[in-house]
């Protein structure tokens, strides 16, 4: 039995997952980088990306960060993140036609705010469909 | 005769209103227990926050380079006061203790010579401040559209004060809610959200452990404090919910209670007005059997 470690998900408006794996690897900042059981303590902010989570070699699941912050201390790491989507949930057809919507959203957008509200919508969809890799 | 009538018309429009009542008491405690638990979720990630914070910013304080979201412009010359209150009315106090006690701050400040500005989220904060201060205002948040508050509708607000803030139109943010303690308590409450308070570390045994930071601790400081402000926004709504609707249950409470003891007073003085009227009739018809 290999050491495990605790990894708390939370949003803003709630826990979301919260159990024992592994290993975990981050998209850090600066880079990516694994979190294994006796990691020692950091803090580390996010960029938009995928938390890989590891039991053994196989990967168990992958979770879309909207960026956020990592803490590990204590075998225990937290994850602040204000937007996390399973990986698994995304349907890459849907995720097109949404983008193709957004897309036409901006051009036929009548002013500046609406057209920056969806070309903000598009890039965070095209940011989750790069994640699907 | 008409006399009776019309007691019997104020009963039943009081009964009718009792029920009213009675179903918004219902509904506001349905919403209660919604808003609690949305409360109750969002505790974990506003706690871990404040522990990062606590660690982060405890190494920054005094330092000329530290963050002027957390550190203040140095003056305290302008304030911008934030005003959360509900959409609706018919909650008791709940919205007018708000707005008093932001009105009062407002004087306050005013007296000391200070340039106050004033956003309000929420229709009702607005309606009672507008006559006083309606030149201070400069906009309302409307959140009217969302039954349930999510961290969506605190993001707009943080990123307006920002962005007033980055602009360098104020240098104090203080905003006025009501924190949930109990159903029957409601606390009005003015926490200052810029410059940011440093929260307690609640995590004795994290406070020991030396981090080491990525990229490093003024980075992520920078990335952490805009966060920071709009967690403490969604916080103050999401408290705002649940001592509105706890406002809004006793309320309509006590109003349920009035209407029982009118419809009873009402009863009892048309029992007394039918027998008096049989009374009479009686005696009308007696005394005309007897000139017989």
């Amino acid at each position: 039995m290999t050491d495990m470690i605790t990894m708390d998900l939370v949003s803003p408006e709630k826990l979301l997952l919260s159990d024992e794996f592994e290993m975990v690897v981050l998209p850090g900042a600066e880079g990516d980088f694994g979190v294994l059981a006796g990691h020692s303590p950091i803090t580390s902010s996010l960029r938009p990306g995928v938390i890989s989570i590891y039991d053994g070699d196989t990967e168990k699941e992958r979770i879309f960060v909207n960026g956020g912050f990592a803490e590990v201390a204590n075998d225990k790491l937290t994850v602040l993140a204000e937007e996390a989507i399973y990986i698994a949930d995304l349907d890459r057809p849907d995720l097109e036609q949404r983008i193709q919507d957004a897309r036409e959203d901006e051009e036929d957008a009548k002013d500046d705010e609406t057209r920056r509200r969806a070309a903000e919508n598009r890039d965070h969809l095209q940011q989750l469909l790069d994640a699907m890799g | 005769m008409a006399n009776l009538k019309e007691l019997k018309n104020r009963i039943s429009s009081v009964t009718s209103t009792q029920k009213i009542t009675k179903a918004m008491k219902m509904v506001a405690a349905a919403k209660l227990r919604h808003a609690e638990e949305a409360a109750n979720a969002a505790r974990p990630y506003a706690e871990r926050m404040d522990n990062m914070m606590a660690s982060l910013a405890s190494g920054m304080v005094g330092r000329d380079d530290a963050p002027k979201l957390l550190a203040g412009t140095g003056s305290d010359q302008r304030h911008l006061i934030v005003v959360a209150t509900g959409e609706r009315g018919l909650c008791g106090g709940f919205n007018n203790s708000i707005s008093k006690a932001a009105g009062q701050r407002i004087d306050k400040l005013i007296a000391q010579g200070k340039d106050v500005k004033v956003l309000c989220v929420g229709k009702k904060g607005r309606d009672a401040l507008k006559r006083k201060y309606g030149h201070l205002i400069i906009g309302l948040v409307d959140l009217s559209g969302s039954k349930r508050i999510s961290f969506d509708d605190a993001q707009p607000i943080a990123q307006r004060v920002l962005a007033m803030f980055d602009a360098d139109e104020f240098d104090v943010c203080t905003i006025f809610y009501a924190k949930f303690v109990s159903v029957l308590t409601q606390e009005v409450t003015a926490q200052q959200i810029i410059p940011a308070s440093i929260p307690e570390a609640t995590d004795d045994e994290a406070s020991d452990v030396v981090y080491e930071y990525e990229p490093d601790e003024e980075e992520i400081l920078a990335e952490l404090l805009p966060r920071n402000l709009s967690v403490q926004v969604f916080r103050a709504l999401l408290e705002n919910s649940a001592s509105e609707q706890g406002a809004r249950m006793s309320a309509m409470e006590n109003a349920t209670r009035n209407a029982g003891e009118m419809i009873d007073k009402l009863t009892l003085q048309y029992n007394r007005e039918r027998q008096a009227a049989i009374t009479s009739e009686l005696i009308e018809i007696i005394s005309g059997a007897e000139a017989l």
